[in-house]
């Protein structure tokens, strides 16, 4: 029960919320009973338990949730990064209902998403988180008339995504005896077009090339809770969703695929990280540089993929390499592109702009924003210490893993390592924005903005707390896949 | 607790606890932390030295039989390095608390020192290439915060982010090396990686670890970088920008090479790796004896010693490049120490040719200075003599020994017109009339560093080398020598013909020296292929991307899409939620029944 707790008490209260409760308080105290609740069941083993309701019989359809070690890290994710949601941007005055019952909604179906074990609820919640996601660009978002525009393009773009993995999965559907998660093996027939469908699919939720143009325009007109549960919860469904489900049901269909995939994650790295050099803006910068990332998560997958798609080692009994560094990734990168949204929101509210060349010498009148937001970009740009290079480093060797020095270079070794300029792509924006915006002589209106208060830190220590707690020891979280 | 775990530790201690609990409005406590940190890590560097203790070692990350480890390798290599971090760690905090004594922020200064004492012991003590890898990126970040310490000076800000950036350029190379020899060896442990000559890709992976060489000691063509690093305060270039951290790419190579087994490096990546070392070290040379700034001069000088070390280490002669890696940098540290002092004695006043006569007024700095210029330019009976000759020694028989002895030269030259034109002569401008010796508390590292400079070659115990070795102290009479010291006579007597008593540079028309003065306009040419190669390159892509990706595909797409709405509102007068899901079912259906029959 504890487990449906987790979905029920955002969901009454965006309820409770729609009917007069006070918007803001309701919203931060769930939060916090979702992330103690959340971060608990997912450390202590002994809690977990598991909930299933037949719904449908023919097909076999069951509400099931449970936790296990790949759900458990996403789960902490969710719980974390709604948190810090919560706690940050400016709400539109008079809009409180909509935007604070959105930020709930979009974290109970992301959360019911990633404890679902059965596939049919696993899509459904995905769906559900969507809706307030796109009501709040089209209402609630940033920039003039543009976002209504965006949020219609970036609706039909997702729709579309799920749609082809509706058809995947329905397609899978008719050869699977059950869609629960642990039941899932490999279909007999047609791998190879599932897998496609799958990798369309997944991939437009999660911006793999060609099927992003949605995502930087979306986080960067989106209102700031919103770009950080998306970019940071939201769309790591995709990936998730290729590891367990992908791989299970069409390994070899996939193996087909391989090198399609390997060609579009590293555009993803190489294409969308030339783009992202060349934003002006901050949110776009950092709306480009998240789709940039996913090629990394991708890169993991692929290397599971080659290596007979089994994502659990059967001599131990564990997540197997790739398939953790995948993981691991996507939790990093979750939290710190939440906390570059977050602090990004930050900066436009104490200057007014996020033009990154108006901007200059923040780093003396707001140190403090200055050091988090520091620290949020090295953690991007994969330094040693935040837990992005721990996710990073063990991709890079997923992709080596097996090799041997007399067979010569693989598709996947070439791809890891043409991969690993993305480091320095990652380096060239991420210190350039660092550089115009905090550093150097002081320009336009940084010159009388003050330093963020002790409320709207509050998020960002969070969030860099769990950045730097998983960065030194990442075992922290590499414990909990075993 | 292992008191090797503690070398680590404490430096982390002091950083954390600076720069989150003293902050600026402690920064005196802050000061006096940082500095009894790293006097306990050098009393502990020395107590390691006699011991036979091992290293701790404790797992960070670990997946099914995949390790990374966090372990401490303690050998002659790592406790004799140790001492050079720690011992030149110490006098370089001390010389900042007169140094730095008035800077705003004065705690942040000495938070990120102790960042970078634990980063550079972490590089210095790792024993697997990841852990290597992962305090090579944190000496990285320090020396990034450190450079751009100022970092509202423009110029103080880029060149913290060019220092980067060349940095990640060579990471890029190194990471994948460390990946091609986890692929070969099975292991990332030094211990543990071994090989037998001859295995594939064996050359192209050193080479690629070579990279991250390249890039932390300043070798051309990624050597941009350390120059500009100047920017930051004097102390930091004497510790990070001179004495260690840049050296790191020697002692890594040292490691790598003995790791893997001498006889096992691949011939011709080794003669790369040399002629780089080679070229590096004689382009330096001509480069430094045309600046102006006296940092800059030094720094181009140490670029060209690091390139001797690398020639030595592409000779697999790591012994040899890290007995010169040790006595330089005592000599070294001391020239940018003495450096320091005398920009504070000037008001930081960093053009040569606006001070002179600056002996008689500094005798301290004056006098140390000179110790060290003897040592760089090895005049014989000195550290940098011996450490010398042993690279002299292992060139010898190739054509490197010609670019080895013609370097020797022109250090001799860029050297003496460098204490020339400082020391002697007259002063320049106000300022330098009314230099005075700087304060105890900056003038005894000096003397210390001093002493170092001179009887470092004797104190074998210290010198970080791989296996047995024996630092040869004798002045033998043969070839090489005779070369060495030639080089010498040949230098001093051009400094002493062109430099003597000048007030401004004689050669400053000459066209050959315009291209030396002007760094055989390395940065410019850069900063043109950086515009193209990324900057447009990046505008491209984004057009394209753009305007075909988002504007064609999506925009047909989506076009399609609300044409299809349209098309379905003004034709079936629908608009019910149920229609929608009849269409939505059926749209799905026929994309099932293309991908089955079609």
């Amino acid at each position: 029960m504890l487990l449906l707790a987790l979905i029920l008490i955002p969901l009454l209260a965006s309820i409770a919320i729609f009917f007069g409760a006070p918007a803001r308080l309701t919203t931060i105290a769930t939060a916090a009973v979702n992330l103690i609740l959340g971060v608990t069941l997912a450390f202590v083993p002994d809690t977990v338990c598991t909930l299933s309701y037949e719904v449908l019989a023919n097909p076999s359809i069951h509400f099931s949730l449970g936790i296990d070690n790949m759900s458990s890290v996403m789960l902490i994710l969710s719980v974390i990064v709604t948190f810090a949601a919560a706690l940050s941007g400016t709400c539109v005055e008079g809009k409180e209902k909509l935007w604070y019952s959105s930020i709930l909604l979009i974290a109970a179906g992301a959360i019911g998403a990633f404890i679902s074990t059965d596939l049919f609820f696993f899509y459904a919640f995905h769906e559900l988180a969507l809706i307030p996601t796109f009501l709040m660009i089209g209402i609630l978002g940033r920039g003039g008339n543009e976002r209504k525009e965006i949020a219609w393009k970036t609706t039909i773009y997702l729709a579309l995504g799920s749609i082809i993995l509706l058809a995947g999965f329905l397609f899978a559907g008719s050869q699977l005896e059950s869609f629960a998660f642990k039941d899932l093996a490999a279909v007999e027939n047609h791998q190879t077009a599932i897998a496609l469908l799958l990798i369309i699919g997944f991939g437009t939720l999660v911006s793999l090339f060609p099927f992003h143009s949605w995502a930087a325009p979306a986080y960067a007109s989106a209102p700031a809770p919103v770009a950080m549960l998306h970019a940071g919860v939201l769309k790591k469904f995709g990936l998730y969703g290729l590891l367990r489900v992908g791989l299970a049901i069409a390994p070899e269909g996939m193996q087909h695929w391989l090198n399609l995939l390997l060609v579009l994650l590293l555009c993803n790295i190489i294409w969308m990280g030339l783009v992202t050099i060349n934003q002006k803006r901050l949110d776009c910068m950092l709306g480009y540089s998240s789709v940039m990332h996913m090629g990394y998560i991708f890169l993991a997958i692929a290397a599971a993929i080659s290596t007979g798609g089994e994502i659990v080692d059967p001599s131990t009994g564990t997540l197997t390499l790739a398939a953790s560094a995948a993981m691991l990734l996507m939790f990093a990168h979750g939290i710190s592109i939440a906390l570059s949204f977050a602090l990004a929101d930050r900066i436009e509210a104490k200057t007014g702009t996020l033009e990154i060349n108006k901007l200059g010498g923040l780093g003396k009148t707001a140190p403090k924003l200055c050091f988090l937001f520091g620290l949020a970009i090295m953690a991007s740009i994969g330094l040693p210490g935040l837990a992005n290079f721990a996710g990073e480093i063990m991709v890079f060797f997923s992709g080596f893993e097996g090799w041997s020095s007399e067979q010569g270079l693989g598709p996947v070794q070439i791809t890891t390592i043409i991969a690993i300029w993305g480091v320095v792509m990652s380096a060239v924006y991420g210190l350039r924005a660092f550089r115009n915006i905090f550093q150097g002589s002081l320009m336009g209106k940084s010159n009388d903005s003050t330093d963020i208060s002790l409320l709207e830190k509050a998020p960002a220590i969070l969030l860099a707390i769990v950045l730097l707690a998983v960065g030194l020891y990442p075992n922290l979280l590499l414990n909990l896949l075993k | 607790m292992n008191q090797s775990l503690l070398l680590l530790v404490l430096p982390l201690l002091s950083a954390i606890v600076i720069h989150f609990l003293l902050k600026q409005k402690l920064a005196s406590v802050a000061t006096i932390l940082g500095t009894t940190s790293t006097a306990v890590t050098l009393a502990i560097a020395f107590n390691l030295l006699g011991s036979t203790a091992n290293g701790a070692t404790f797992t960070w990350a670990q997946v099914g039989n995949f390790k990374i480890d966090i372990g401490l390798q303690l050998d002659q290599l790592s406790k004799g390095m140790m001492i050079v971090v720690t011992g030149i760690g110490l006098l370089v905090h001390i010389f900042s608390l007169g140094y730095m004594k008035d800077d705003e922020a004065k705690a942040r200064y000495f938070g990120n020192l102790s960042l970078f004492m634990f980063s550079m012991t972490g590089i210095v003590l790792a024993n697997n290439f990841v852990m290597m890898f992962i305090f090579w990126e944190l000496v990285g970040l320090s020396s990034y915060l450190l450079i751009g310490h100022w970092y509202q000076k423009d110029s103080a800000a880029d060149a913290a982010k060019k220092a980067f950036l060349s940095n990640r350029v060579g990471d890029f190379g190194f990471l994948i090396g460390i990946l091609m020899i986890w692929g070969i060896s099975g292991s990332v442990f030094f211990d543990k990686m071994a090989l037998a000559a001859g295995t594939p890709f064996l050359g192209a992976a050193v080479l690629l670890v070579f990279c991250g060489a390249i890039c932390k000691s300043a070798q051309l063509p990624l050597h941009v970088w350390l120059p500009d690093a100047m920017e930051g305060p004097t102390p930091v270039s004497a510790l990070i920008h001179a004495a260690t951290m840049v050296a790191a790419g020697v002692y890594m190579m040292a490691r790598f090479f003995f790791s893997i087994g001498f006889d096992t490096v691949p011939e011709c990546s080794a003669n790369v790796i040399a002629w780089i070392g080679g070229i590096t070290s004689l382009l330096a040379a001509f480069m430094a004896t045309q600046q102006d700034d006296i940092k800059k001069i030094l720094a181009y000088s140490t670029i060209s010693q690091l390139g001797y070390m690398i020639m030595a280490v592409g000779l697999v002669n790591p012994n040899a490049g890290m007995f010169h890696l040790y006595t330089h940098a005592w000599f070294k540290a001391l020239l940018f120490l003495g450096s320091g002092a005398v920009i504070y004695a000037c008001h930081h006043e960093q053009n040569i040719w606006k001070m002179g006569g600056l002996l008689k007024r500094m005798p301290i700095t004056g006098f140390t200075f000179f110790v060290g210029t003897l040592c760089l330019t090895a005049v014989p009976g000195t550290s940098g003599f011996f450490s010398k000759e042993g690279i002299l020694h292992a060139t010898h028989g190739t054509p490197l020994f010609f670019i080895a002895v013609g370097v020797a030269a022109l250090t001799t030259f860029y050297m003496f017109r460098l204490f020339f034109i400082i020391f002697l002569g007259n002063a320049q401008n106000e300022h330098a009339e009314h230099a005075k010796e700087v304060p105890l508390i900056m003038s005894l590292p000096l003397l210390v560093l001093g002493l170092m400079a001179l009887a470092s070659p004797w104190l074998s115990s210290l010198i970080p080398t791989v296996n047995d070795f024996t630092p040869d102290t004798a002045i033998h009479f043969n070839g090489v020598t005779f070369a060495s010291i030639g080089a010498f006579a040949i230098g001093l007597i051009g400094a002493i013909v062109l430099y003597k008593d000048k007030t401004s540079d004689p050669l400053s028309d000459n066209k050959v020296m315009k291209v030396f003065r002007n760094k055989f306009y390395f940065d410019e040419t850069y900063a043109k292929l950086v515009k193209v190669g990324q900057d447009v390159l990046a505008a491209i892509v984004h057009f394209l991307d753009e305007f075909i990706i988002n504007g064609l595909l999506v925009g047909g797409l989506i076009r399609i899409a609300q044409g299809t709405g349209k098309f379905f509102t003004t034709k079936m007068q629908s608009g019910s939620l149920s229609n929608y899901a009849y269409l939505f079912g059926a749209g799905i259906l026929l994309i099932i029944y293309i991908i089955t029959f079609l």
